[in-house]
């Protein structure tokens, strides 16, 4: 089982980020669960969503405190202790950012993946909202699943032009990611 | 869970909120009322778009307060339709007259509670103090572990309410964020087959309608001769509904393919000599560290509670007999008693366990989640009783500041 936590801000779709990857598991065959946690819905307070993925059913209802892979879309948060916090050994990190220069630091990370999902949701969907185009990116990064279930996914959280929009945006996310071994 | 019935359902992802919302859908209500409180409000956004959308053929009372909300779908109850709604926390205490009533004209009303704590207007966390808060209301309560249960429990309470030997409103429970906000895989029945399931409640006696103009009369005013009576009855129906729910898991099986054991549910209870009991989503991080635990040779198994109210005595009774030792996980406090709620009712059972020593666990309150450590700790202290060693009767496993104060 891989368990990944989400950092973000309300209105970034972080939370739509680890449903979606939780759907495109189940489309594999697999099992993916996901949950955020936050008090009051607000747009811009920090978020956390915590997702777990494996190939048999997940029963854990708890927070993720040791992740495996670490997703974050907010920048500003890229080197806040609570993102790294609990990293496992050998642990990945998803980045979304405009600048693609290593910048983050942490004894477990060995792997990183910067992309600037903030740019290419702006040109595709003209919003910055950067959530499909890290569920794309992620697949790549993780190597746990494929891009196809991601853009299957995406159908059941868009529909028309705006799902046509949102799976260039996750193609684009898979192919742009910029990787990094650590 | 695996099921014989794949076929005849799909898989979706989706959240344990959306999951109630469909089962909602899929029991053809006639009148939904309710109003939106975290983190409760995606059922109703949800129940609102299948009703804009045509999919749901139902008066949708789009209420101000949840008091309202309750007193709509009783009225409605009484007038003999079928109705949902849903609520949490502070919307259930808002409410609470109207629960209060609802229980007694026997309005056989589903509801859906999303445990949220109640202490303090801020208390935005998970928590079944809301639950236990209203326990005596006269209601039957179910508790759910997972989506799927969710949909499930929705569907089988419509059951239980409606039956004609039952007629007790249903109220199912679940953990609010940890299971309202949760996507996953849920079998989502098709329409055939729920009303194939649901309609045996349309070959039973006609429930006793209050229609306008009609000679009868509704609600007990506690003065005239009958009203001790119908407390009994009351009571009654609450004890037959036990019986009723253990039939009710077995069709259900036969024809979506999924059993949950009834009242309880045994989870690697056979050769096990210590056992915590849960409810909730809890229980699902409790099998995941029992299988780790049994891994290393430790006995220790779980006793879910499905039904809260009444309380399943006899049905836990028989699986506990004869357990070395006993820890029950409690998300609520219940002053003056140190243990929690579900530990203190237990307790009143102690002497028909054969021998089993009980402690009581608090966790999952206030903001703190019951994580895996937390259980594997409250493992090892259930395990150490049953060794027969010294154990503090009552541990607030998150705050050990609790044990240091020596307080309880």
């Amino acid at each position: 089982m891989s368990e990944v936590r989400f950092h973000g801000r309300g209105g970034q779709g972080v939370v739509t980020t680890s449903k979606i990857l939780a759907n495109a598991f189940a489309r594999t065959g697999q099992f993916g669960a996901s949950f955020p946690m936050f008090g009051f819905e607000r747009r811009g307070a920090p978020v956390t969503a915590f997702g777990r993925f494996s190939d048999k059913p997940v029963r854990e209802k708890t927070q993720i405190y040791n992740p495996d892979i670490i997703v974050v879309l907010d920048p500003s948060q890229r080197n806040s202790p609570a993102v790294f916090q609990g990293l496992l050994p050998g642990g990945m990190m998803l980045l979304n950012d405009s600048d693609n220069t290593i910048n983050v630091s942490h004894e477990n990370l060995r792997k990183l993946g910067i992309i600037n999902a903030n740019k290419i949701a702006q040109e595709e969907i003209g919003l910055v909202i950067p959530n499909t185009v890290v569920v794309g990116a992620f697949a790549r990064l993780s190597g746990l699943l494929d891009i196809e279930p991601c853009c299957d996914a995406l159908q059941d959280y868009f529909s028309g032009k705006k799902l046509a929009a949102n799976i260039i945006c996750a193609k684009r996310g898979f192919e742009e990611v910029q990787l990094f071994d650590l | 869970m695996i099921t014989k019935a794949q076929k005849k359902s799909q898989i979706k992802v989706i959240t344990g909120n959306a999951a109630a919302a469909i089962a909602a859908k899929l029991a053809r209500p006639d009148v939904v009322a309710a109003y939106p409180i975290t983190p409760q409000t995606e059922i109703i956004e949800q129940i609102s778009q299948f009703h804009a959308n045509g999919e749901m053929d139902c008066e949708l009372i789009t209420v101000e307060g949840e008091n309202s909300a309750m007193n709509a779908v009783m009225a409605a109850s009484i007038a003999g339709g079928r109705v949902f709604t849903a609520t949490s926390s502070w919307g259930l205490v808002f409410m609470y007259d109207a629960i209060l009533a609802a229980a007694g004209a026997r309005a056989p009303v589903v509801m859906v509670n999303v445990n949220r704590e109640t202490p303090g207007i801020i208390a935005v966390s998970s928590g079944q103090q809301d639950m236990i808060s209203t326990r005596d209301a006269g209601w039957i309560f179910l508790i759910a572990e997972d989506c799927q249960e969710v949909l499930d429990l929705v569907l089988q309470a419509y059951r239980l309410a409606e039956d004609y030997d039952i007629q007790v409103p249903v109220m199912v429970h679940y953990d609010g964020f940890y299971l309202s906000y949760l996507s996953e895989g849920v079998n989502v029945p098709f329409q055939e087959d729920v009303d194939k399931f649901l309609s045996v409640l349309k070959t039973q006696p006609e429930r006793t309608k209050l229609v306008p103009g009609g000679k009868l009369g509704c609600g007990s005013h506690g003065i005239l001769l009958g009203y001790l009576e119908l407390r009994h009855k009351h009571m009654s129906a609450m004890e037959r509904a036990k019986a009723k729910f253990e039939r009710i898991d077995k069709e259900y099986e036969e024809i979506f393919g999924r059993s949950y054991g009834g009242l309880v549910e045994e989870y690697r209870m056979d050769d096990a000599d210590a056992v915590l009991v849960g409810s909730g989503s809890m229980c699902g991080t409790i099998k995941a560290v029992i299988d780790e635990k049994r891994a290393a040779g430790v006995k220790i198994g779980l006793l879910k509670l499905r039904m809260y109210r009444p309380f399943p005595s006899e049905a836990m009774i028989k699986a506990l007999k004869g357990k070395k030792a006993i820890g029950v996980v409690d998300r609520s406090l219940c002053f003056g008693f140190k243990g929690g709620p579900i530990y203190t009712e237990l307790k009143a059972f102690e002497t028909q366990l054969g021998g089993s020593k009980m402690i009581s666990f608090i966790d999952g309150i206030a903001n703190t989640d019951i994580t895996k450590i937390n259980v594997a700790t409250m493992i090892d202290m259930t395990c150490d009783l049953a060794a027969g060693k010294d154990v503090r009767e009552v541990t607030w496993v998150s705050y050990p500041e609790a044990q240091e104060e020596g307080g309880l």
